[in-house]
C-alpha cells in the first residue's frame, strides 16, 4: 500500500510541477509586448546569455571540426574517398552536432547561470519584493531571459557549425592535403539548404525552448535555501541535457528518416 | 555608457550569427540547379535505374548541365522514367539520336546521368526554335542518308538509353558464359 501511495505521490507531484512550469511560461509569454521597456532588458539578457557564451561555443566548434576532419580522414583515406570529407563534416555538423553540442554547452554555460540567478532572487525574496511593488516578476525577470535564450541559441548553433566547418577545412585541406576545390564543391552538391540547414535551425529552436524553459523553471521553483539552489542548478544541467538528447532522437527520426 | 557597450557587444553577437547563416547558406549548401538560369525538361525511359536519385547531376563529358528532377514509373509500360531539368542554354542543341546512360563516379561513388550528345543539324535546330528554315549550302549528313533527325526540345523523350549496371546481373552473366564454355 505504501509503495502504491509513493508511486501516486510521485506521479501527482510530477504533473503538478509540469503544470507550474507551463503556467510560468504562459505567464511570461502571454502579455502585450512592451518594446520601450522590454527592449533594454532583452538586450541586457542577450548580452549575458548569448554574447558571454560566444567564446566557449567558438572554441569548442573549432576543435570539434578539427577532430571530425582528422577522424573522418583516417577512415576515408582507406577507401580513397577523402574527397568526401567535406560533406561528412558538414552534414554531421549541420544535422546533429551543431544543434546538440551547442544546446549541451548552452545548458552548462548559460542555463545553470540562469537557474542560479533566479534561485538566488527567490531566496533573497527579490521576486516577492517585485510583486509587492506591483511588478510582475514573470514579465520583468522571466520573460526577457526566456526570449534571450530562444533567440541566441540558434545563432550560437549557426556560429558553431560555421566555425567547425572552417576548422575542418584547416585540418583537412591545409594539413592533411585534401583538395580544397573538391572539399567545397562536393559539400555544396551534397548539402541542401532546406533539408539540412533549415532542419538544423528548427532543431536548435526546439532545444532553445527546452533548455531555457527548464533552466528558468528550476530557478523559479527552487527551494529558497543555498542547498535548494545548488540542487536546482544541478537538475537544470542534467535534465536539460537528457531532454535535448531525447528530443534530438525524436526530431532526427521525424526529419531525416525517410 | 555601460548600456552602449552592452548594445555594441550584442550587435556583434547577432552580426556573427547572421554571418554564419549566410556562410552556411551560400558556401556550404548547394544553390539550386546548375547556375541559376532557366531550365527545360527532357525525359528518358530506362529498363533499370540502379540507385539513381533525384538531384543527381547530368553531365556531358564530365561537365554538369542539369539535375535529375524526378523519377517515376511509366503508367503503361512499367519501366522507370527519369525527368531531367537541363540548362535552357542547351535547348535545341542535341539531336534526338542523343543517348543517355546511367554511370557511376568512382567505385563507391554516386550514380549520375551521362549524355553523349549528337549535335543537331542546323535545319533541325531552326525548326525546333521555331525559326524559318533557311536552306544551307553545307551538305547535311542526315539528309544525305535520307534520315530525318529532329532537335530535342522541352518535354521530349530520349529513346536511346543505357541502364545502370547491376552487379548481380553482371556476375550472373559471367557465370553463365563460363559454364557454357
Amino acid at each position: 500500500m505504501d509503495f502504491l501511495q509513493q508511486i501516486g505521490h510521485k506521479t501527482l507531484s510530477r504533473f503538478a510541477s509540469l503544470g507550474r512550469a507551463t503556467r510560468m511560461l504562459l505567464g511570461a509569454l502571454c502579455s502585450m509586448p512592451n518594446f520601450r521597456k522590454g527592449g533594454p532588458l532583452l538586450i541586457r539578457q542577450l548580452y549575458m546569455v548569448g554574447h558571454q557564451s560566444l567564446l566557449i561555443i567558438m572554441v569548442s566548434g573549432l576543435f570539434i571540426g578539427m577532430v571530425l576532419a582528422l577522424q573522418g580522414y583516417t577512415v576515408l583515406v582507406d577507401y580513397g574517398a577523402e574527397d568526401s570529407l567535406g560533406p561528412l563534416v558538414a552534414l554531421s555538423l549541420l544535422r546533429e552536432l551543431g544543434p546538440v553540442v551547442t544546446a549541451l554547452l548552452f545548458a552548462g554555460r548559460a542555463g545553470s547561470a540562469l537557474t542560479a540567478e533566479i534561485g538566488l532572487m527567490k531566496a533573497t525574496e527579490q521576486l516577492s519584493s517585485l510583486e509587492m511593488m506591483a511588478i510582475d516578476p514573470l514579465k520583468r525577470v522571466i520573460s526577457p531571459r526566456f526570449w534571450a535564450g530562444f533567440i541566441s541559441m540558434p545563432l550560437l548553433a549557426l556560429i558553431f557549425s560555421a566555425i567547425a566547418i572552417l576548422g575542418a577545412h584547416l585540418v583537412g585541406v591545409d594539413w592533411l592535403g585534401v583538395d580544397s576545390g573538391s572539399f567545397w564543391s562536393i559539400m555544396q552538391s551534397q548539402v541542401s539548404f532546406e533539408q539540412d540547414i533549415v532542419n538544423g535551425l528548427i532543431k536548435s529552436f526546439v532545444f532553445a525552448l527546452i533548455v531555457t524553459w527548464i533552466a528558468l523553471y528550476k530557478g523559479y521553483d527552487c527551494i529558497p535555501t543555498s542547498e535548494g539552489i545548488s540542487k536546482a542548478t544541478t537538475e537544470t544541467v542534467v535534465h536539460s541535457s537528457l531532454a535535448v538528447l531525447g528530443f534530438d532522437f525524436v526530431l532526427t527520426a521525424v526529419m531525416f528518416s525517410s | 555608457m555601460n548600456t552602449r557597450k552592452i548594445e555594441i557587444l550584442v550587435g556583434l553577437f547577432v552580426a556573427l550569427g547572421v554571418a554564419a547563416f549566410v556562410m552556411l547558406a551560400l558556401k556550404v549548401a548547394n544553390a539550386g540547379i546548375s547556375g541559376n538560369g532557366e531550365t527545360y525538361t527532357l525525359e528518358a525511359k530506362f529498363d533499370n535505374i540502379g540507385s539513381l536519385k533525384t538531384r543527381a547531376p547530368i553531365k556531358v563529358g564530365g561537365v554538369v548541365i542539369g539535375r535529375v528532377e524526378g523519377i517515376r514509373i511509366h503508367p503503361q509500360e512499367f519501366v522507370p522514367v527519369v525527368s531531367m531539368s537541363i540548362d535552357r542554354h542547351y535547348e535545341c542543341q542535341f539531336s534526338d539520336t542523343t543517348s543517355v546512360s546511367i554511370l557511376t563516379s568512382g567505385i563507391l561513388g554516386e550514380q549520375y546521368l551521362g549524355i553523349s550528345p549528337v549535335i543537331a543539324s542546323k535545319s533541325a535546330k531552326q525548326t525546333c526554335l521555331g525559326e524559318e528554315v533557311v536552306s544551307n549550302d553545307e551538305l547535311d549528313l542526315g539528309e544525305l542518308f535520307g534520315v530525318e533527325s529532329a532537335a530535342l526540345k522541352d518535354g521530349d523523350m530520349i529513346t536511346d538509353t543505357k541502364s545502370a549496371l547491376v552487379l548481380e546481373e553482371l556476375i550472373g552473366q559471367f557465370l553463365f558464359n563460363q559454364s557454357s564454355e
